[in-house]
C-alpha cells in the first residue's frame, strides 16, 4: 500500500490544486500538495530501507492498459533497489522544492497552478521510475516532458519562456523518436515489452542480427542505441542538450527539481534499468561512454564563460550527467546511480541557493551585476559554499569528503579502469573536473565576493530569504555533506551486489567494480588535483587579478565567442532544422498543394464548369447539387437495370 | 448473441431522419423549438446507441443485431454491426448532440433547415456503418455527402461554393469507379450481401481492379495524399458543426471502407498494393505535418493535421496485423473525439471574434483559463501524448509498422516530432503570451453551454488514454477474425498461383 501512496499522493495533490485551487485559495493548495509530498518522501525512505536493506522487492499490477493481440500492457508498480533509490531522490527533492516554493513564489498570482504542475511532474516521474514495462516508462517519460513544458512556460507572458518550453518539448521528442523506435523494435524481437520477459530473453538474441532500414544490424546494439537516443534527449546529452540551458527561463525551483535532480536523470535511470539489455550490447555501451564523456567535457567548457547564474549551473548539470553516462558506459552502473543520488542533493542545493540569490536581488540573474553579497545574505552564501564544495568534490584523498568527492571520484576511476581508447574518457573527465572547479568557484567569487557591481538600490535592499526557503536548503546541505560518505558503502562498496540485488545486471565478464580498487594512486588523486587547480586558477582570475578574465577573453576572442555562444549549436540547428522545416512546409503548401495538386484540379474544374454552366444556367446556380442528383440518378438506374436482368452465374 | 427480429439498428438509424421529416412542418420562426427538438432527438439516438454497445457481445466476432428484410428483389435491406463498425455508430450518435449544442447560438439563419440537414446527415452516416448490403451501403455512403454539401454551401463561409465544388469533383470519380466495381462484384458473385461477399474468393486478377476502384473512392474520403486538398478548403468554409462531423465521422468512412471491403474481399490485391499505401501514408504524415507548420489559418492547420493522423490509420490497416488494425480503429475513434474537439475549440473563439487567422489571437489564457485548459488537453492528444486517447492508436499502428517495414516505421515516427512542432506552435501563438490585441481585451471564457459540450470530450480523451480497454475489447475479436481470414486467404491464393511472378516483393508479409 505504501507504494501506491507514494505514487498517487502527488497526483491527488495535483488534481486538488489544479482543479480546486481557485476555490480553496493558494495557501491550502500549497499546504496540501507540499504535505502530500512530505508524506510520500517519508514513505519513500521507508521503502528504501525495506528494499535496499531488507531486499523486499515488489511488483503490483494496478490496471489493464493497452492490450491487442500478443501485446498486453498493464499499469503497475515495480519496486527494486534502483526504483527505491529513485523514489527517495524524487520525493525528497520534490518535497523540499514544494516547501521552498511556498516562499519563492509567494508573490505569484498563479500559485495553485504552479503547485499543481509540480505535483503532476512528481507523479509522472514516479510512474517512470516504477514502470514494469517500456510503455509505462514511456508514459512517465512523456509525462515529465509535459510537466517540464508547462513549468518552463509557467510565466506564459514571457516570449522567451514560451520559446524555451516548446524547444524543450520538441528536442525531447527527437529523443522520444529514438525511444519509440527502440520500443517497437523490442516488441518486434521479443513479442513483449514487459521488462522481466525482455530481460530473460535478451541473452538468446546476443550477437544475432535483424534487418533495419535495409541493413543487417546487430539486434541488441541497435535496440539499445535507439533507446539511448531517448536517454540523450531527456538527459540533455551532447547534440540533444540545447533545450536544457534555455529551460532556465522557468521558475528557479523548477530548475532545481526537474532540470537538476530528477527529470534529466531519467536517461541515466533508463540505461541502468535496461542494464540486462545493454550488457549484451557492448558497442552501444561504448557509445554511451563516448557521449557521456564528450558531454561532460563540452558542457564544462561552455560553463566557463556563461554570465547567467542559472545557466552556469545548468551547464554544470549537463556536464555531471555526462559523468554518469560515462560510468554506465564502462559498466559501472552503481557508480553512475550513486552520482545521480548525490548530485540530486548538491545540485538542487545550488539551484535553490541561486534562487535565494535571485530572490534577494529582485530577479537579477546576471552575475556581472552581483558581487559582494556574502555579507548581505550570509546563510545563502554558506549553503552555496557547501554545494560548491560538494560539486567540485572537495575531500581528503583516500579518507572522506563532501558528496561529490565520493561519487565523482569513483566515476573517474571507473573511466580509467574501463580502458577506453587512449583513456580518452578518463582524460576528458579529469579535464572536466578541473573546469567544473573553475566555473563553480567563478560563480561563488562573482556572486558573493569582491565589491558589488549591483546597482545601489538593489544591493541595499538585498535581504536573506525567509526560513521556509532556507530550511529546505539546510536539509539539502546535509545531504551534500553526508550523502557520499554515508551511502558509499551501500552503493559502490564491497557489498554493493547485495544492495542492488537484481536491479542492476552486470554481464558475466564485468569486473569493473573490482578494477576500480586497483587503479594507480595517481589516477585516484587526479580529480582532487584537478579540483585544486581549478580552484587556484579561479582564485587568481576573480580575486587576485580581476582584470585577467577580460584580458584573456580579448586575447582569445574567437575561442571566447565560440564558448560564449555555446559552440554555435543553436544557430546551427536553426539553420539546418528549424528554418528549413518552415520553408519546406511553406513550399509544399504553396507549390505542392497549391500549384501542382489544386492547379490540376482547378483546371479540370474550370473546364467542367464552363461546359456545365451553359447547361446549368437554365436550371439552378448550384450545379454541384444538380450533378450530384445526376449521380444518384445513375445509381438508381443501374440498380433497376440489375434488378431487371438479375445476377448471371 | 444474434438478436434476430430486433430492429434496434434501424431505429437508431432512421429515428433522426423521421424526426427531420416532421420538422419540415414546423414553423420556420420557431427557431428555439427546432433546436430543442434536434437536441432531444440526437440525445435519444445516442442513448439508443449506448444500448447497442451494452448489448453487444465482444466475444462474438460476427455481425450482431442483424436485420434482414426483402427490399428490391435480390437486393436485401440488411443491417448489422460487428466489432469493427459498432463503435463508429456510437461515435456518430455521440458527436451529434454536441454539434447541435455548438450551433445553438452561432446559427441564426434558417435554423430549422439546418437542424433538418444535420438529422438527415446523422441517419445517413449511421447507415453507412450498419449497412450489410452493397447497394444499401452505396446509397448511404454517397447520399451522406448531400447534406454535407448543403451544410457547407448554405451555412458556410465566403468561398463555400468553391469548396463544395472541389469536394464534389474529388468524390465524383471515386464514386463512379466504386459503383462500377460493385456492379462487377454482383455479376461475379450473384449477390450484394456483404457477409456472403466476405466469404467469396474473387480471382486475383479481378481483385486488383476491384481494389483500385474502391481505393479511388476511399482514398479521397480518407483523405490520403495527394487527393487531400479538398479537406482544408472544406473545413475552412464549413460551419463549426460541419467541420466537427467532417473530421469526426466522414473521414472515418474511408478507413472503415478499407476494413469492410478492401482487406477482407480483396486480400491478395491488398497485400500487393500495401507498399503503395505505405508510401502514400508516410508521405501524408511527413508532408502534411510540414504543411501544417506553415499554416496561418487555425482550421487549415487542424485539417492538415487530420490528414497526417489519417496516415497512421491507413498505415496500420495495411500491416494486416492485430495491432495495426486495432490501432487504426482506435486512432479513428480517438481522432473522431480529438479533432472534433479541436474544431469545437476553434468554433468557441470564432463565435467571439469571427476570424480564423492565428495572428488575430494571442494571450487568450489571460482571459480564458478554462478554454486554455481544454485546448491544452486536445493539443496534447493531437500530439499523441501517452495518457491521452491520441497516443494509443498512434502507438499500435507504429508498433505494427515496424514489423511490416522498418523504413515505414522510421519515417512515420518522425510524425511525433513534427506534430509536436505544429501543435505547440499553434498553441503558443493563440493561447500564450500577453493579451495585447485591443479586440481581445473583453473576450469572455467559455459559457456553461460550451462547457457542457466540451467536458465529455475532455473526459473521454483522458479516460481512453488511461483505459482504452472498452474500445480495444470490442474490436479485438472481429479484428482477429479479419486478420486471420486475410492471412489464410492470402496463403491460399499464393499457394494456388505459386508460379505467378510476385509484382512487388516488398509486399510479401514478413514474419
Amino acid at each position: 500500500m505504501i507504494y501506491q501512496a507514494i505514487v498517487f499522493l502527488p497526483l491527488l495533490g495535483a488534481l486538488i490544486a489544479g482543479f480546486f485551487g481557485r476555490f480553496i485559495g493558494p495557501r491550502p493548495a500549497e499546504l496540501i500538495t507540499s504535505g502530500f509530498l512530505v508524506i510520500a518522501a517519508v514513505l519513500s525512505w521507508v521503502a528504501f530501507w525495506q528494499v535496499g536493506i531488507g531486499h523486499a522487492t515488489d511488483k503490483i499490477t494496478l490496471m489493464r492498459w493497452v492490450s491487442s493481440g500478443e501485446l498486453d500492457v498493464s499499469w503497475g508498480i515495480r519496486v527494486d533497489t534502483l526504483t527505491a533509490v529513485m523514489l527517495v531522490v524524487v520525493t525528497t527533492v520534490s518535497a523540499l522544492v514544494h516547501i521552498y516554493s511556498i516562499g519563492y513564489m509567494h508573490e505569484d498570482p498563479h500559485r495553485p497552478r504552479f503547485f499543481a504542475y509540480l505535483s503532476l511532474f512528481t507523479f509522472a516521474m514516479l510512474m517512470l521510475v516504477t514502470a514494469d514495462n517500456l510503455l509505462q516508462m514511456f508514459f512517465g517519460w512523456e509525462g515529465v516532458g509535459l510537466a517540464s513544458y508547462l513549468l518552463i512556460g509557467f510565466w506564459y507572458q514571457k516570449p522567451e519562456a514560451n520559446a524555451a518550453a516548446i524547444k524543450a518539448f520538441i528536442v525531447n521528442r527527437v529523443g522520444d523518436f529514438g525511444f519509440s523506435l527502440g520500443m517497437f523494435g523490442v516488441f518486434f524481437i521479443f513479442q513483449t515489452i514487459s521488462l522481466d520477459a525482455v530481460f530473460a530473453a535478451a541473452p538468446q538474441h546476443a550477437g544475432k542480427t535483424m534487418g533495419f532500414l535495409g541493413y543487417e544490424v546487430d539486434i541488441l546494439t541497435t535496440l539499445c542505441l535507439l533507446l539511448f537516443v531517448g536517454a540523450m534527449g531527456k538527459s540533455a546529452q551532447f547534440l540533444l542538450h540545447t533545450w536544457l540551458p534555455d529551460a532556465m527561463e522557468g521558475p528557479t525551483p523548477v530548475s532545481a527539481l526537474i532540470h537538476a535532480a530528477t527529470m534529466v536523470t531519467a536517461g541515466v535511470f533508463m540505461v541502468a534499468r535496461l542494464s540486462p539489455l545493454f550488457e549484451y550490447a557492448p558497442v552501444a555501451l561504448q557509445v554511451v561512454t563516448l557521449v557521456g564523456a564528450v558531454t561532460a567535457f563540452f558542457a564544462a567548457t561552455v560553463g566557463l564563460v556563461q554570465n547567467d547564474i542559472k545557466r552556469v549551473i545548468a551547464y554544470s548539470t549537463c556536464s555531471q550527467l555526462g559523468y554518469m553516462f560515462a560510468a554506465i558506459g564502462v559498466g559501472a552502473y552503481s557508480a553512475g546511480i550513486f552520482h545521480l543520488f548525490t548530485h540530486a542533493f548538491f545540485k538542487a542545493l545550488l539551484f535553490l541557493g541561486a534562487g535565494s540569490v535571485i530572490h534577494a536581488m529582485h530577479h537579477e540573474q546576471d552575475m556581472r551585476h552581483m558581487g559582494g553579497l556574502r555579507s548581505k545574505i550570509p546563510i545563502t552564501w554558506a549553503m552555496m559554499l557547501i554545494g560548491t564544495l560538494a560539486l567540485t568534490g572537495v575531500g581528503i584523498p583516500f579518507v572522506a569528503g563532501f558528496a561529490g568527492f565520493h561519487s565523482k571520484d569513483v566515476i573517474v576511476e571507473a573511466a580509467y579502469a574501463g580502458h577506453t581508447p587512449f583513456n580518452y574518457a578518463f582524460w576528458l573527465l579529469v579535464i572536466a573536473a578541473f573546469m567544473t572547479s573553475f566555473y563553480s568557484w567563478r560563480l561563488m567569487f562573482m556572486t558573493f565576493y569582491g565589491r558589488t557591481r549591483a546597482d545601489h538600490h538593489t544591493y541595499e535592499h538585498a535581504r536573506e530569504s525567509p526560513y521556509v526557503m532556507l530550511v529546505p536548503l539546510f536539509v539539502l546541505a546535509a545531504g551534500a555533506i553526508f550523502a557520499g560518505f554515508m551511502f558509499k558503502g551501500l552503493f559502490v562498496g564491497d557489498g554493493y551486489k547485495e544492495f542492488w540485488g537484481k536491479a542492476i545486471f552486470e554481464g558475466p565478464g564485468s569486473h569493473i567494480m573490482h578494477a576500480i580498487h586497483e587503479v594507480p594512486a595517481w589516477v585516484a588523486v587526479s580529480p582532487f588535483l584537478a579540483m585544486l587547480a581549478g580552484f587556484g586558477l579561479s582564485y587568481v582570475y576573480y580575486i587576485q587579478a580581476p582584470w585577467l578574465p577580460e584580458a584573456t577573453a580579448n586575447a582569445f576572442r574567437p575561442l571566447y565567442l565560440f564558448l560564449l555562444n555555446k559552440w554555435y549549436f543553436d544557430e546551427l540547428y536553426d539553420r539546418i532544422f528549424v528554418r528549413p522545416a518552415f520553408a519546406i512546409g511553406n513550399f509544399l503548401w504553396k507549390k505542392g498543394d497549391g500549384a501542382v495538386i489544386d492547379g490540376t484540379i482547378d483546371g479540370t474544374a474550370n473546364r467542367v464548369l464552363v461546359t456545365a454552366n451553359n447547361v446549368a444556367k437554365l436550371q439552378t446556380g448550384y450545379i454541384y447539387h444538380y450533378a450530384f442528383a445526376m449521380l444518384i440518378g445513375l445509381a438508381a438506374l443501374i440498380t433497376w437495370f440489375m434488378l431487371g436482368t438479375g445476377g448471371v452465374r | 448473441m444474434n438478436l434476430a427480429g430486433n430492429s434496434l439498428l434501424s431505429v437508431v438509424t432512421f429515428l433522426p431522419a423521421t424526426v427531420a421529416i416532421f420538422m419540415c412542418f414546423l414553423n420556420s420562426e420557431a427557431k428555439q423549438n427546432a433546436r430543442w427538438i434536434a437536441l432531444w432527438t440526437t440525445l435519444f439516438t445516442f442513448a439508443l446507441s449506448l444500448i447497442i454497445w451494452i448489448n453487444f457481445d465482444p466475444a462474438n466476432p460476427d455481425f450482431q443485431f442483424v436485420e434482414e428484410r426483402a427490399w428490391l428483389g435480390p437486393i436485401k435491406y440488411k443491417m448489422g454491426v460487428d466489432g469493427i463498425s459498432m463503435l463508429f455508430v456510437v461515435l456518430t450518435a455521440f458527436l451529434m448532440p454536441l454539434c447541435i449544442l455548438a450551433s445553438w447560438e452561432s446559427v441564426e439563419e434558417r435554423v430549422k433547415e439546418y437542424m433538418i440537414a444535420f438529422l438527415v446527415l446523422e441517419t445517413l452516416m449511421i447507415g453507412v456503418f450498419c449497412a450489410l448490403d452493397l447497394v444499401l451501403f452505396y446509397i448511404f455512403f454517397e447520399a451522406g455527402l448531400i447534406p454535407m454539401f448543403i451544410i457547407i454551401g448554405v451555412w458556410g463561409g465566403a468561398r463555400r461554393v468553391y469548396a463544395s465544388f472541389k469536394f464534389f469533383l474529388y468524390t465524383l470519380l471515386g464514386s463512379v469507379l466504386m459503383l462500377l466495381a460493385m456492379l462487377a462484384m454482383y455479376w461475379y458473385a450473384g449477390t450484394t450481401d456483404i457477409p456472403t461477399l466476405l466469404r467469396t474468393d474473387f480471382p486475383v486478377g479481378m481483385q486488383w481492379w476491384l481494389w483500385l476502384a474502391f481505393f479511388a473512392s476511399f482514398a479521397v474520403k480518407m483523405p490520403m495524399w495527394p487527393v487531400h486538398t479538398w479537406l482544408p478548403d472544406a473545413h475552412v468554409e464549413a460551419p463549426t458543426a460541419g467541420s466537427v462531423i467532417l473530421a469526426g465521422i466522414l473521414l472515418k468512412m474511408g478507413g472503415y471502407g478499407f476494413l469492410r471491403f478492401s482487406l477482407p474481399m480483396f486480400p491478395v490485391a491488398s497485400v500487393d498494393f500495401a507498399p503503395l499505401v505505405f508510401l502514400l501514408s508516410v508521405v501524408a504524415i511527413v508532408y502534411t505535418s510540414l504543411v501544417a507548420l506553415a499554416q496561418e489559418d487555425v482550421k487549415k492547420l487542424i485539417a492538415y493535421s487530420s490528414v497526417a493522423h489519417m496516415g497512421f490509420v491507413t498505415m496500420g490497416i495495411f500491416t494486416f496485423s492485430q495491432q495495426g488494425v486495432d490501432g487504426a480503429i482506435f486512432q479513428m475513434l480517438s481522432h473522431g473525439i480529438v479533432s472534433a474537439a479541436l474544431f469545437l475549440c476553434v468554433g468557441v473563439v470564432y463565435d467571439r471574434m469571427h476570424t480564423r487567422e492565428i495572428a488575430a489571437y494571442g494571450g487568450l489564457v489571460n482571459r480564458m483559463p478554462i478554454y486554455a485548459f481544454c485546448f491544452m488537453v486536445f493539443t496534447m492528444a493531437n500530439v499523441g501524448l501517452p495518457g491521452t486517447s491520441g497516443f494509443v492508436g498512434e502507438f499500435l499502428t507504429l508498433l505494427s509498422a515496424f514489423k511490416a517495414n522498418t523504413w515505414v516505421a522510421f519515417f512515420a515516427t518522425t510524425g511525433v516530432i513534427l506534430s509536436a512542432a505544429y501543435a505547440l506552435y499553434l498553441y503558443r501563438r493563440m493561447i500564450f503570451g500577453v493579451l495585447e490585441k485591443p479586440k481581445l481585451k473583453a473576450i469572455a471564457d467559455m459559457t456553461p453551454r460550451e462547457i457542457v459540450f466540451m467536458a465529455p470530450l475532455v473526459i473521454l480523451t483522458i479516460l481512453f488514454g488511461f483505459y482504452p480497454a472498452p474500445v480495444l475489447d470490442v474490436t479485438a475479436k472481429s479484428v482477429n477474425q479479419l486478420v486471420e481470414r486475410h492471412t489464410t486467404a492470402v496463403k491460399k491464393a499464393r499457394g494456388e498461383s505459386a508460379t505467378r511472378v510476385v509484382i512487388s516483393p516488398a509486399a510479401a508479409p514478413t514474419r
